[in-house]
């Protein structure tokens, strides 16, 4: 919340579902780059259920107010991710993902994370049409910020369900990985934005089931 | 009928193509006729052209070094030309950095506005680029159908906003609504407008102004004796304002717009040698 200057939710907690592209539409109203020296003021309010996200921007003396439908919210699906169930945690420097995110082999369809105490430590693999790719990062390499790795696991995932989180990790300054006992990974994005003060993105994802069944 | 001209300026040459770019954003085709002393980039308001009109006027004396034009008849002396603008526009972009363009009437195979570009060269023969753009020669019997609009008996005229903050918000508009709302009062604030089932926006300008029109004698019009806080309004396609204002390269010296409530919206836009009347009627 400390992002906001001001912040005051009346409820315990206040969940509603929106339409993404309009909501970015109306963020961008006056331009999605600002010029230096102009900066755009925003107002949101939100009344309560079935009434819409109000928005109010102001750029220099133009004021533009947007009304935004709600819609139910969807189920939010609980991975029951519990920090005291994490089985392997490692914090590296995003710069160190970006590339091997961004070269990733897209005609796989899984992507496959070990995690071990013991080599290769933590490696992505991809099984393409081309052939299989290994990415391996040593546990003392510079870009390891924390490394607690209990149990080797090796674990895959949907390609497809990962690739979107490659804009977080594009923003991010630092990346926490994290699996549990069944294989669930989580993915903790930190990032900083202009005026040094940080939020951070999850994604959380489940381990690929079919393809594990397949091999038995 | 004849007509050959020549710009040697560079200056003059980019400013040329500055405005026929916008020209061919706004037109498909359209009619381009010339005087002795002007040329004219005409859309008429046919239901074809989704009712949408354009006069553009430019005083041929602050473009073109050399200007020879004899008309149809000595009592008509004019040219009338339909014309793809975007075929004039690609052809003067090889002549970004020419030593001269020249353009003539010709009618070898079919009546064609032969554009010759002269390029620097490092030999001591200079490098020439023609293209020859076919055109259409209208008829003088057709000619009243490309006459000047009048300036509607508007509601409410006003200064539009600094150009760039209203070509933001209409191009993000664009993308959450088909139409939009332009209002307008006599005390210069202005509201943009969209409404769908997902969202509405409005933008408030305020402070713009409202030019003075000198009202001709004895007619009232319906401007005068106007509540200065009542809104004219008109929803017109949202796609034709955003290509109006995407279309300007630079900024106008006067921008403003007359709303006939309802109606239809009618813009101008004045540079210093060139004036551009764009009119959007109002959706059904």
């Amino acid at each position: 919340a400390e992002i906001f200057q001001e912040f005051t939710v009346q409820e315990e907690s206040v969940t509603f579902r929106i339409n993404l592209s309009v909501l970015l539409d109306c963020l961008t109203i006056f331009g999605a780059s600002s010029l230096p020296g102009t900066s755009t003021a925003l107002r949101m309010c939100y009344r309560g259920y079935g009434y819409p996200l109000m928005l109010f921007l102001e750029e220099g003396g133009v004021v533009t107010v947007c009304k935004i439908n709600t819609q139910e919210p969807d189920e939010l699906l609980d991975f029951d991710f519990c920090s005291t169930k994490v089985v392997n945690k490692i914090i590296l420097q995003s710069e160190g993902l970006r590339e091997a995110f961004a070269e990733l082999d897209m005609t796989s369809e899984v992507l496959q994370i070990t995690m071990s105490p013991d080599k290769p430590y933590f490696r992505l693999s991809t099984f393409g049409n081309a052939g299989s790719a290994h990415l391996d990062y040593p546990r003392d390499s510079d870009l390891m910020e924390a490394f607690h790795c209990n149990q080797t696991q090796t674990n895959r995932y949907k390609i497809s369900l990962l690739k979107p989180s490659t804009k977080a990790l594009a923003l991010s300054c630092k990346v926490s990985i994290r699996t549990d006992a069944q294989g669930f990974l989580s993915l903790q994005y930190m990032i900083r934005n202009e005026d040094g003060q940080i939020c951070f993105v999850e994604y959380y994802c489940c381990p690929d089931e079919d393809i594990a069944e397949a091999e038995l | 009928m004849r007509f050959r001209a020549k710009i040697v300026d560079l200056a003059c040459l980019n400013h040329f193509s500055r405005v026929i770019n916008t020209i061919a954003k706004l037109a498909k085709t359209c009619t381009l006729r010339l005087t002795v002393s002007k040329l004219y980039f005409i859309l008429s308001d046919k239901v074809a052209n989704g009712g949408v009109g354009m006069w553009c006027e430019l005083c041929q004396g602050n473009f073109f070094d050399e200007f020879q034009m004899e008309g149809v008849a000595a009592e008509h002396n004019e040219i009338y030309l339909e014309l793809v603008p975007e075929n004039l526009s690609r052809a003067l972009k090889t002549a970004q950095s020419a030593k001269a363009v020249k353009i003539k009437l010709t009618n070898k195979h079919c009546p064609c506005l032969r554009v010759a570009v002269e390029l620097p060269s490092l030999s001591s023969s200079s490098r020439i680029v023609t293209h020859d753009i076919p055109v259409g020669v209208i008829p003088r019997r057709l000619w009243n159908d490309f006459r000047e609009p009048s300036v509607p008996d508007f509601d409410v005229s006003i200064y539009l906003p600094v150009l760039k903050t209203m070509k933001s918000v209409v191009e993000r508009m664009k993308n959450l609504s088909n139409s939009i709302v332009i209002e307008a009062n006599l005390s210069g604030e202005m509201n943009l407008k969209i409404e769908t089932d997902l969202v509405s926006v409005t933008t408030h300008f305020k402070d713009l102004g409202n030019p003075p029109w000198a009202s001709e004698d004895g007619h009232q019009s319906s401007a005068q004796d106007r509540d200065l806080e009542s809104m004219a309004e008109a929803r017109i396609d949202i796609k034709k304002l955003q290509q109006l204002l995407a279309g300007q390269q630079v900024n106008p010296t006067k921008a403003l717009c007359n709303i006939v409530s309802k109606r239809i919206v009618h813009f101008i836009l004045l540079h210093e040698d060139v004036s551009l009347q764009y009119f959007i009627p109002a959706l059904a």
